[in-house]
C-alpha cells in the first residue's frame, strides 16, 4: 500500500488541473456566457434566442454609455497622469533621505487601505458646498471663497480625479520608491561625475531607466480606471445628472436595476475588449524582452 | 596630462578611521594603481580624490589648484566605475554626449568628441544601441569612453574588470594600458588584483587600513616590499616567513639553526633583535639534506602549473612554497635542505613590521 503510493509520488498535474478547472468554469465561463447573453434579447430572465449584434448597436447609440466612455477617458487620463506625476515626485522627495521617512511613507500609503466607499463619502463631506471646505472657508470669514465643483455637471468628474489621486498616489509613491533604492549607486556618483542637475537626472536618466516598474504602475492604475464603480457610488452616485457615470456603473445599473440583462451584457462585453486594448502595449512590450 | 597632489587626507565615518593620513604625489602622465584588500579604504580615496565623498582634514592638489569642497563636476576629472553605470534609456551616443549636453558644450564639439572617442575605442558600429543590448566588455568600453570625453587628463578607476571575465579581463588590461601610452594621460586606477597592479602600473600604491604601506615601482615592490603587510599580500603563491632573532653579527637565528645574513643589504644599520625573514618561493634552492647552511625540510607536496612547478615543504613547522623546473619536481621526494638567497630575502622588525 504504502509502495503505490510512493510510486504514486506527487502528481502536480492533477492539482493544477483542479484549479485550472475552476478558474475555466467560473472564469472562463461567465465570460463566454455574458458574450452569449450580449447576443440575446434577455431581460429579467435569460432567454438563449439568438438576435446577433443587436444590443451593442443599441448600446452604442444610447447616449448615457457614450457619455460614460467619454468620462471614463477624460477620468481615466487625468487619474493616471496625476497619480503617477504625484506618486513619482513624492517618491523622489522620499528618497532624499528626508527625516521621518517611514512616518511620511505610512502618512501617504494610509489612504490606500481606506476602503474606497469610505474615501468616497469623505470626500463628498469635504466637498460638499453647504457643509464641508466652502463652508468651512466662509464660516472664518473668506465669504467670497467658492469650491462646488461636486453639485456642478461640468466639474463633478474633476473631484472623482481629486479622490482617486488622493487614494492611489501612496501606492505608485512606495512602488517607485523600491524601484528607487534599487538604483546602483555608482549610478548616482556617474551622475554627479557629469554635473547632471537632480531634476534632469531623475527625468532623464532614472526614471527612463525605470520604465517596467513605471509599467506596473499604469497597469494598476488602468484596472482601478476599468472597474471603478465603488467611489462613484460614494461619492457622486452618478450625477449631477449623468456627468459622473462610467461604464462599470452602467453595467451594473442595468443587470440590476433596469433588468436589461442583454445589453448590461454587451455593455461588459466592451469594457472587456477595452481593457484587451489597453494591456496589449504592455504584453507585447513585456513579451518582447523576453525573446 | 595633470599632476595630483594628495596631502594628509584623512577621513572617519561613524568613530570608524577609514583613511588615516594619506600622501602621495603623483606627477603627470603616470599610470598609478592603489592596490590593498577590500576595507583598506582605497576605493574611500578614490572618491574623496573624485569629490564624490568628503575628506575630514587635507588638501588634494591638481596642476597646482587645490579642489576640496569642489563638486565633482568642477574638477577636471573622470570616472569609471564598476558596474559601468551607464545611463539606461539612452544609446551610447547619447551617453557619451550627455554630459557635455549638461556642460553646454557647443553641438560641432561634442559631434567632433564623440566620433573621436568612438574611433579610439572601436566602439562605432554600438552608437545607436542601447546599454542593455552590450555585452559587458562593450559596456566597460562605452564607460571608458564617457570618461575619456568629459575628461582625457586624468582618469579614475574603480575595480573597472573586476566584472569581467578572466580572458576578457586580461583583454582589457593590456588594451588599457595602451590606451595609457596613447593618450598620456594621468590615470588612476584602484584594484584588489595585483596582476592588474603588477602589470599596467608605473607605480603601486599598496594600502593597508587606510594608510598608505608601500608607494613604488611594481618590481621594486615586489623584490623590496616596505613592511610584512606588503611581502604577504603581493605575490602569489605568498611570501614565506620565518620567526627568528637577529644576533647583531651578521645572523639570523631561528631555534637551533642560524642562517648567515650578511648577503643581505640592510636599509639602515644592522641591529639585534626579534625579526621575521622573508623568501619569496623563487629565492629557494632545494639541496642535499645536511649541505651547511641549508634548513632541514620534508616533501609535502608538488603542484604542477605547466610552465613551472610549486614544491611545498615543511621545514621547522612551516609549510615553504618554492619554484622548481617541472622535471626536478618530478623527481622530488623526501628529505632535502633549503637554501635561501640572502641577497634576495627580505627582513623585517617583529615589532614595527618595517623593513630592517
Amino acid at each position: 500500500m504504502t509502495s503505490w503510493i510512493n510510486r504514486q509520488a506527487f502528481r502536480p498535474d492533477i492539482t493544477v488541473a483542479a484549479f485550472f478547472a475552476v478558474i475555466a468554469l467560473f472564469f472562463y465561463g461567465s465570460i463566454v456566457w455574458t458574450f452569449v447573453m450580449s447576443l440575446t434579447r434577455s431581460t429579467l430572465v435569460p432567454t438563449y434566442e439568438i438576435v446577433g449584434f443587436d444590443q451593442y448597436v443599441k448600446l452604442f447609440t444610447n447616449q448615457r454609455w457614450l457619455v460614460s466612455c467619454l468620462n471614463m477617458v477624460i477620468f481615466g487620463l487625468l487619474y493616471i497622469v496625476g497619480t503617477l506625476a504625484f506618486g513619482m515626485l513624492l517618491a523622489v522627495l522620499a528618497d532624499r533621505r528626508i527625516k521621518a521617512e517611514s512616518l511620511f511613507r505610512t502618512i501617504f500609503l494610509y489612504p490606500l487601505a481606506v476602503s474606497l466607499v469610505v474615501t468616497g463619502l469623505s470626500w463628498r463631506w469635504l466637498l460638499d458646498p453647504s457643509n464641508g471646505l466652502q463652508a468651512l472657508m466662509r464660516s472664518i470669514g473668506w465669504e467670497a471663497f467658492t469650491f462646488d465643483w461636486l453639485t456642478r455637471p461640468d466639474r463633478a468628474l474633476y473631484t472623482l480625479v481629486i479622490a482617486s489621486i488622493w487614494h492611489s498616489a501612496g501606492l505608485v509613491m512606495v512602488i517607485v520608491l523600491a524601484g528607487l533604492r534599487g538604483i546602483d549607486n555608482d549610478l548616482w556618483k556617474a551622475i554627479r561625475m557629469e554635473g547632471i542637475p537632480l531634476w534632469r537626472a531623475y527625468l532623464q536618466v532614472i526614471f527612463p531607466g525605470m520604465r517596467p516598474v513605471i509599467a506596473s504602475c499604469v497597469v494598476l492604475l488602468m484596472s482601478e480606471v476599468i472597474r471603478g464603480y465603488d467611489l462613484i457610488i460614494a461619492m457622486t452616485k452618478g450625477g449631477p445628472g449623468i456627468s459622473t457615470e462610467m461604464p462599470a456603473k452602467f453595467a451594473v445599473d442595468f443587470y440590476f436595476a433596469r433588468v436589461n440583462l442583454g445589453l448590461a451584457s454587451a455593455a461588459s462585453i466592451m469594457m472587456l475588449v477595452l481593457s484587451l486594448v489597453l494591456l496589449a502595449p504592455y504584453f507585447y512590450s513585456e513579451f518582447r524582452r523576453r525573446t | 596630462m595633470s599632476s595630483i597632489s594628495l596631502r594628509q587626507i584623512k577621513k572617519s565615518f561613524a568613530g570608524l578611521t577609514i583613511l588615516r593620513s594619506v600622501d602621495m604625489e603623483i606627477e603627470k602622465g603616470e599610470f598609478i594603481v592603489i592596490l590593498g584588500p577590500s576595507g583598506c579604504g582605497k576605493s574611500t580615496l578614490l572618491n574623496v580624490i573624485a569629490g564624490l565623498d568628503d575628506c575630514d582634514d587635507g588638501q588634494i592638489v591638481i596642476d597646482g589648484r587645490d579642489v576640496i569642497g569642489l563638486e565633482p563636476s568642477q574638477r577636471g576629472l573622470a570616472m569609471v566605475f564598476q558596474s559601468y553605470a551607464l545611463f539606461p534609456a539612452m544609446t551610447v551616443r547619447r551617453n557619451l554626449s550627455f554630459g557635455m549636453e549638461i556642460a553646454g558644450t557647443p553641438k560641432a564639439e561634442i559631434v567632433d568628441k564623440v566620433a573621436w572617442v568612438a574611433k579610439l575605442l572601436q566602439i562605432e558600429p554600438l552608437l545607436e544601441r542601447k546599454p542593455s543590448q552590450l555585452s559587458g566588455g562593450q559596456r566597460q568600453r562605452v564607460a571608458i569612453g564617457r570618461a575619456l570625453v568629459r575628461s582625457s587628463s586624468i582618469c579614475l578607476f574603480d575595480e573597472p574588470l573586476s566584472n569581467l571575465d578572466a580572458k576578457l579581463r586580461a583583454e582589457t588590461r593590456v588594451e588599457l594600458k595602451q590606451l595609457h601610452e596613447t593618450l598620456k594621460s594621468t590615470m588612476i586606477y584602484v584594484t584588489h588584483d595585483q596582476i592588474e597592479a603588477m602589470t599596467m602600473a608605473d607605480r603601486v600604491a599598496v594600502m593597508h587600513k587606510g594608510k598608505v604601506e608601500q608607494f613604488a615601482h611594481p618590481q621594486s615592490i615586489y623584490e623590496k616590499p616596505a613592511s610584512l603587510f606588503v611581502a604577504g599580500f603581493v605575490g602569489s603563491p605568498a611570501m614565506n616567513f620565518l620567526d627568528g632573532r637577529l644576533d647583531g653579527a651578521g645572523r639570523f637565528i631561528t631555534g637551533d639553526i642560524a642562517i648567515d645574513v650578511s648577503a643581505y643589504a640592510f636599509e639602515a644599520k644592522q641591529g639585534a633583535g626579534e625579526a621575521v625573514l622573508g623568501v619569496r618561493c623563487e629565492d629557494i634552492t632545494v639541496t642535499e639534506r645536511g649541505v651547511p647552511g641549508s634548513l632541514p625540510a620534508t616533501l609535502a607536496f608538488t603542484e604542477l602549473l605547466g610552465a613551472d612547478a610549486l614544491g611545498w615543504f615543511d621545514c621547522l613547522g612551516k609549510r615553504f612554497s618554492t619554484r622548481l623546473g617541472i622535471e626536478a619536481a618530478r623527481a622530488m621526494k623526501g628529505e632535502v635542505g633549503l637554501t635561501f638567497d640572502m641577497g634576495k630575502a627580505s627582513l623585517f622588525s617583529k615589532d614595527t613590521e618595517q623593513r630592517l
